[in-house]
């Protein structure tokens, strides 16, 4: 396999992991306009979960099947548990108040979840085992593609399916579009925007734990930390596809992953994290509603 | 009294369910290489019965907060007294006799300290003054212009590399590099403001992280000019006329600069509040349309709140490089900037002694409970959060200029308006 397709294939699983992390920021953005700096900081939990889950249950004896399963959805579970609760603790209560206070309440959420990890558990990066067994049949496919590589986009893709799904055709998909365009005319309509609200949020978060999951078996390792730039990228992915669509946040993820990669690649890998904030500030300069957003028109 | 049970009862909820959610990672701890885990029970109690009290807390301020609820007993009793002690404390302060003792006051405390203490204290001293200075300059930024801006950590490190390259390659002193440090750190904030005129709230946030971040990584990484993550070290300390100074003098000798600053500080904040242009600030942070509508020009108000908030950065940054000697692209980090967030929010945002005594009581806190140090972020963070949904004005809230209309003043209004319908009729 030549220079160029390792670099593209490890864009395109940048970019899917950045998608998993960004659908949570795109819905919850949608609806509340909020940037949930702490977005980031539920993947990490979920990784973490993952991790001691898994750590435990090979310590018990079981096999790595139920280990895969076991340890992924109780992570996430638990990740969409934070997720509720962070919204109900930092956001519902401001809801009405200034957007100034709600984005430093997201930052304080966000340093609280980093600090309270790293106390009770480590600030060292941990080994995270490989829970994702090897697929054999991978090796029969022309380009070398680890099972956590075809883990990772196969996740992306069912999810964003799923999320399209859910956001077009269920009824609380339904509400979901209502309580983002109008939340008082949607009250009126009987829509329980409150409901709503811990819905996306406890989506979002399970999103956002799947890819921590996913991308912790394949980087191998994780530590407190990993949240935050990972919440940053993928919030420039979001922005980068218009904040608020799914398909956007998606496309958003796979330039950005690959910009990164092909950077990385070709000019320097010092400057990986720098590459991604020049297309920030040249996307929010040159045309802020992003790549598939629209423009909105403020009435006075 | 059904009412009280049935709170305690939720509070209850509240604290299993805060024992569910932090289950795994408070009590499991696994040891991968020696196949351990040890189970930290008692971490779980701990919790149980925090969150529990938090809960009753919490609850209870939320009902006082909507109205729900009224102080009865002794509640009521100790809060009215509080209520009236502050409102008497405010009148006493309000006189400018008593603000003029005060101030001079403070300012003899302030002259004395180093001499008083030890070097330490004095060192400890100088990193608070360091970031009221700090929280000061954000506060036009973020108080009086209303924009959020996380990447302030960046001035502070473009005044400390400014000083630290240009002596490095050109020998140039402190004294001359005090200026052009703030000025760099200006200008480098109105090219970030420039381009992002157009953008507000959230995205301002973002952006101005962005450049922080690239600010930093290009310090970390260009290695033939910068240093490196090594950083630079063998930075001068500050001279005064050439002589010659111990360490315990310099500290103290860079201790007075740091006054004088802080000073100098306060004083151009408070005149710029009042000034045409802070008023221009203050009206684009409540509303951006009525304010264009008045003919404020927005692009000029955010880039010079943009700017002169930098300089301030860029100023202690290169009093920063002289003190400690020795920088590197560490100190200068995203959580750099939040911190100096944090100042300005918890002590209240846009109100001179708000960040003043934010700056002071939270970096000196820490640094006199060090059991408690590691927690330090953890306070820091939970605080922001309950400070945004319990008082979002901060420890002492910006008062704005206020005229009340006096019984009489009211009555002479109502009498002229009824002589001018009179002269109507006529």
């Amino acid at each position: 396999m030549n220079y160029f397709t390792e670099v593209v294939l490890s864009g395109l699983t940048r970019g899917s992991i950045y998608a998993l992390i960004a659908l949570g920021y795109t819905m919850v953005y949608g609806i509340i306009e909020l940037i949930n700096f702490a977005h980031g900081e539920i993947y990490m939990i979920g990784a973490f979960t993952a991790l001691i889950l898994a750590s435990v249950l090979t310590i018990f004896g079981f096999n790595t099947i139920a280990i895969l399963f076991l340890a992924s959805i109780i992570a996430i579970v638990y990740s969409a548990m934070y997720g509720y609760t962070m919204e109900k603790v930092a956001y519902k209560p401001i809801r009405n108040s200034q957007r100034l206070s709600a984005l430093i309440s997201a930052i304080g959420m966000s340093m609280f979840l980093q600090n309270y990890v790293r106390i009770a558990q480590t600030s060292d990066f941990l080994p995270f085992p490989r829970i994702i067994p090897r697929f054999p049949w991978l090796s029969a496919l022309p380009i070398s593609m680890s099972s956590a590589q075809f883990m990772i986009f196969a996740s992306t893709a069912v999810v964003m399916v799923l999320l399209t799904f859910l956001i077009k055709f269920t009824k609380i998909g339904k509400s979901m579009r209502a309580a983002s365009q109008d939340k008082v005319m949607a009250k009126l309509l009987g829509v329980n925007v409150n409901k709503v609200i811990s819905v996306t949020f406890i989506i979002g978060s399970a999103t956002a734990a799947l890819g921590g999951i996913l991308i912790s078996s394949y980087t191998g390792q994780i530590n407190f930390y990993i949240g935050f730039l990972a919440g940053i990228k993928a919030f420039v992915a979001a922005v980068l596809g218009g904040i608020g669509s799914i398909p956007g946040a998606v496309l958003g993820s796979f330039v950005l992953g690959l910009t990164e990669s092909l950077g990385a690649g070709y000019i320097s890998s010092d400057y990986e994290d720098v590459f991604a904030f020049i297309i920030l500030a040249v996307i929010l300069i040159v045309k802020p509603a992003g790549i598939l957003g629209k423009g909105q028109i403020e009435k006075v | 009294m059904t009412q009280r049970l049935h709170e305690l009862r939720r509070s209850l909820l509240v604290s299993l369910w805060f024992m569910l959610l932090t289950f795994p990672i408070m009590v499991i701890r696994v040891n991968t290489i020696t196949g351990t885990i040890r189970w930290r029970w008692s971490n779980l109690a701990l919790i149980g019965i925090g969150s529990f009290v938090i809960s009753v807390v919490w609850r209870y301020a939320m009902q006082r907060k909507t109205g729900e609820v009224r102080a009865t007993g002794v509640f009521a009793q100790v809060g009215a007294r509080v209520g009236a002690g502050a409102e008497k404390v405010r009148t006493v302060l309000d006189s400018p006799k008593v603000r003029v003792r005060l101030v001079s006051g403070l300012l003899a405390a302030a002259v004395a300290y180093p001499f008083l203490t030890s070097m330490y204290h004095t060192n400890i001293m100088i990193t608070a003054l360091t970031y009221v200075v700090l929280g000061l300059g954000l506060n036009i930024i973020i108080g009086l212009g209303g924009m959020l801006h996380i990447g302030y950590a960046a001035f502070y490190a473009i005044g400390a590399y400014s000083y630290a390259l240009l002596n490095m390659y050109f020998g140039i002193n402190f004294w001359l590099a005090l200026p052009i440090g703030a000025a760099l750190a200006g200008l480098f904030s109105l090219l970030i403001g420039l381009p992002t005129l157009r953008l507000r709230g959230d995205y301002l946030a973002i952006v101005t992280l962005a450049f922080a971040e690239i600010t930093r990584l290009v310090l970390q990484n260009w290695q033939q000019v910068t240093g490196g993550a090594a950083g630079i070290p063998n930075i001068p300390r500050p001279q005064l006329f050439g002589m010659t100074m111990r360490l315990h003098q310099t500290t103290t000798f860079v201790y007075f600069i740091m006054l004088a600053v802080v000073i100098l500080t306060i004083f151009v904040v408070h005149r710029l509040e009042n000034s045409r242009i802070g008023r221009q600030w203050v009206a684009m942070k409540e509303d951006y349309i009525a304010c264009q509508a008045m003919g404020v020009s927005i692009a000029k108000a955010k880039l010079t709140a943009l700017g002169i908030g930098a300089v301030w950065g860029g100023l202690v940054g290169v009093i920063f490089a002289a003190r400690t000697t020795f920088i590197n692209p560490a100190s200068f980090t995203v959580w750099e900037s939040v911190i100096i967030l944090s100042t300005v929010v918890l002590g209240g945002m846009g109100s001179i002694p708000g960040v003043f005594v934010g700056a002071l009581v939270l970096m000196l806190l820490p640094e006199y409970l060090r059991p408690f140090a590691q927690y330090r972020m953890l306070i820091f963070g939970a605080l922001l959060v309950t400070m945004m949904v319990f008082r979002p004005g901060g420890f002492i809230k910006k008062r704005r200029k206020a005229y009340t209309i006096t019984e009489a003043e009211k009555q002479s209004v109502i009498e002229a308006g009824a002589e001018a319908d009179e002269d109507t009729e006529e």
